[in-house]
């Protein structure tokens, strides 16, 4: 069942659209990457969950009832504009964060210290914010934003400017607080990541969603039917092996061994290429091209996708 | 899924006993704290008494000090004074006995310091004095010509009501009342005898520089604790924290505990300023004379008149005829800084400071909020900047008129309310024009925070962006 849904979402910013009729139902459980080109209306999208900005048309449903000003309670939101105060200490500035999140101060106390003994930061609680590095200023962030153990974490583009020793341990810890039961929506550029996390995305492009559902069937609806084969004992020509209704796409060789591409038609069926090859040639290796993430980004954002593939 | 008619809500962890009003608290306890805790708080906390307690003390020492008598000259048309001015240290008084007019032009020869002239009045009690002199005569001459007028004046009265009270015998004695009805209240208006002749009001009076320092005052507060309210905001834009705490709060309790929690430091500020100043004061004037305050007419001395009227009716108090002379100068001083009613003048400096603050802490978290960096105040700084700074340049004129109607407008307009009214109120402003005032700044402070309120809303979100004044007409329409 969803954590979140959004019907019919707008936003007009001073006649500029920011959000047009946006629908996105976000799975309890589920890593949710929202995507989208500079500007697409992300970060505005993720004001409204956090009731930064209210929107100007459409609804909002959390935990299976309209989202209420409470909910922000459990709700964890990083935002890309992200900061600490800089003059003032370390633990200071983490009870202060965490008690605005609705933690009495015991509370924020003991599950602080509690985590900053995993982190291993216990050294850096009487410390100024301007006395840590910009490395040890994320993993604050990072853990006032989950201190009061939300059901719904939110982060803004969390891997920039982490160093892939941070971000490596973010990405796992992301996944920790995933198997302990929160949802995790994430917006990002980096495809690399929604690729290694996402088990569902939504792209936004121009205000308007153009690409939404679990990354496994948009993928499967991306895909071209495209085999990449490897082989070597043939020298003849591909084509006159293969059924004429088969396209080549790519022919290369390194060495002895022989490597292409090739699109079956829609009807066609990957065994019929096997079957083709098999007699003429030894196979080395017989792999389906599925489209990564970046490559969809690209066709979806300039190729204008004619519909958006709908949810299940 | 469509929720409403979904499955059960789930029972939420942390979200009840928060409320809105525990936030604002955090808020403004942290916006306090860090403040209060500051290396320049510290200093300037010191600092301030210690300036304070100088204007009050050195006049004080100079009045001991100083060497050079002072000659005034008195005309008394009423004849109730003669003698009654004792000459001290430094200031030595002479009678003469010529007409007003021939006095003031033989003044600029005769080498006096001041000419005191008591008309003569239709009914038998006095209760004004025109003091000449050629330039600002000093508080210590005149509060010391006041004091002693007052004194005589409500010798007077009392003897007159303590004789109808003899033939009276059956009324029992109410000291609290007899002190009410004898209590004179003497003008004393001073004027400048200029080069050619001319006489100008000059305005040396305690109330003239009360009027000037609590304006200044007030002035000094809305700006500098404005102006750290937005350094704030801008603080909260530029380390980008803004957008974490604005997912726990709204926009607007974070703007409004920001504000009130460097109101209190202000006030903390204010009171220790107080405090400090006053203890400063004490310590160093008792080093001056044992006894730092002289009533005109004192219970004890009260009481000592009437028991001789009424032998067998109060026990006489022992210390009541131990009233040692005391160095005048310091005493001048002080029975001029005790004549000026305190729980109004504070009463009404915390008024106009809280709301003057208030009012113009919110346009400048609004300021603070549509920009990015402190260099880029600059424009939208100007309107805020000149009401507060007119009514400080104004300062001269509330002074020479304080009932004028340059006065009053610029008492009542809220921008300009919180320092003309403050510079106003030591020489007496009638009610109903201190409860519009008051009135007036309330009204302008809920009108500039909800409108400051809209701008920072939108602004605190806004990054790289030059901000223009049509942009923030915009945002208010958001």
């Amino acid at each position: 069942m969803e954590l979140f849904s959004a019907l019919n979402i707008s936003k007009q910013f001073s006649g500029h659209k920011a959000l047009d009729s946006v629908n996105i139902d976000i799975p309890e459980g589920s890593i949710y990457g929202l995507l989208g080109p500079n500007g697409a209306g992300k970060t505005t999208f993720i004001r409204i969950i956090n009731q930064i900005i209210a929107p100007d048309e459409g609804k909002l449903f959390f935990n299976g009832r309209e989202l209420q000003p409470n909910d922000i309670y459990n709700i964890g939101y990083l935002p890309e504009e992200r900061g600490l105060y800089k003059k003032m200490t370390v633990g200071e500035q983490a009870m202060y964060l965490a008690q605005l999140k609705g933690l009495s101060r015991q509370e924020a106390q003991k599950r602080l210290h509690s985590w900053f003994e995993k982190f291993e930061m216990k050294g850096w609680w009487n410390k100024k914010v301007e006395e840590l590095s910009k490395g040890m200023q994320q993993k604050v962030q990072f853990l006032v934003t989950i201190i009061h153990e939300p059901k719904l974490l939110i982060f803004d583009e969390p891997f920039s400017g982490f160093d892939p020793i941070n971000a490596g341990m973010l990405k796992d810890e992301i996944i920790t607080q995933r198997e302990k039961g929160a949802t995790v929506i994430f917006s990002t550029h980096n495809m690399a990541s929604v690729e290694e996390l996402c088990d569902h995305i939504t792209l936004i492009n121009n205000a308007k969603v153009i690409l939404n559902g679990p990354v496994r069937e948009i993928k499967k609806a991306y895909k071209t039917n495209t085999f990449e084969v490897a082989y070597n004992n043939f020298s003849g020509n591909l084509s006159d092996i293969l059924p004429g209704s088969f396209t080549i796409i790519k022919e290369w060789q390194e060495h002895d061994l022989h490597t292409a591409t090739i699109r079956i038609p829609e009807n066609g069926n990957p065994n019929q290429l096997l079957s083709a090859l098999i007699p003429n040639a030894t196979l080395h290796s017989f792999t389906e091209q599925i489209p990564g993430m970046n490559e969809i980004f690209i066709r979806a954002v300039t190729e204008k996708t004619p519909e958006p593939i709908l949810q299940h | 899924m469509k929720s409403s008619s979904g499955p059960l809500p789930k029972k939420l962890p942390n979200q009840s006993c928060n409320t809105d009003m525990n936030k604002i608290l955090l808020i403004i306890k942290r916006e306090y704290l860090t403040r209060v805790r500051k290396r320049s708080f510290i200093i300037m906390t010191i600092l301030g008494p210690l300036f304070m307690a100088a204007i009050v003390v050195v006049p004080i020492y100079l009045a001991t000090r100083g060497n050079e008598t002072k000659k005034v000259a008195v005309i008394d048309q009423t004849g109730i004074f003669y003698m009654k001015f004792k000459d001290s240290d430094n200031i030595k008084f002479h009678y003469l006995h010529s007409d007003i007019g021939s006095a003031k032009s033989d003044f600029r020869k005769s080498g006096d310091y001041a000419l005191l002239f008591i008309p003569k009045t239709e009914v038998s009690i006095p209760t004004n004095a025109v003091l000449y002199a050629e330039s600002n005569v000093s508080i210590n001459v005149i509060s010391y010509i006041r004091n002693v007028m007052t004194k005589t004046v409500e010798d007077l009265k009392l003897e007159a009501k303590l004789h109808d009270l003899q033939l009276d015998k059956k009324t029992p004695l109410d000291v609290g009342d007899i002190l009410r009805s004898i209590k004179a209240d003497i003008d004393v208006n001073t004027m400048k005898i200029t080069d050619e002749g001319k006489e100008v009001k000059s305005y040396t009076e305690l109330s003239m520089v009360l009027g000037a320092f609590a304006g200044v005052l007030i002035y000094f507060f809305i700006f500098m604790f404005g102006s750290q309210v937005m350094r704030g905001v801008i603080e909260e834009k530029t380390s980008r924290i803004v957008e974490v705490i604005i997912s726990s709060v709204k926009p607007f309790q974070l703007m409004m505990g920001k504000i009130i929690g460097v109101g209190m430091v202000g006030l903390t500020q204010f009171l220790l300023w107080v405090i400090l100043t006053f203890g400063i004061v004490t310590m160093v004037t008792t080093t001056f004379t044992g006894d730092i305050t002289k009533k005109h007419v004192t219970e004890q001395s009260l009481l000592m008149k009437v028991n001789k009227y009424n032998p067998d009716n109060l026990p006489l108090p022992d210390s009541a005829s131990a009233n040692q002379p005391q160095n005048e100068g310091v005493n001048q001083v002080f029975e001029a800084l005790n004549s000026v009613n305190y729980p109004v003048m504070i009463g009404a400096f915390l008024f106009f400071f809280i709301f003057g603050y208030l009012m113009y802490g919110a346009l400048f978290a609004a300021i603070g909020g549509a920009v990015d960096s402190e260099s880029d105040t600059q424009q939208f700084m100007l309107p805020i900047t000149v009401p507060l700074i007119l009514s400080i340049v104004m300062l001269q004129f509330f002074i020479q008129d304080p009932s004028g109607s340059v006065a009053f407008w610029f008492s009542v307009i809220p921008l300009t309310s919180p320092v003309a009214m403050m510079i106003r109120i030591p020489f007496g402003v009638p009610y109903w024009q201190v409860a519009l005032s008051m009135f007036l700044l309330v009204l302008t402070f809920v009108g500039t925070t909800w409108m400051a309120g809209k701008i920072y809303r939108t602004g605190i979100l806004m990054y790289g962006k030059k901000v223009s004044y049509k942009e923030l007409w915009k945002w208010l329409k958001y």
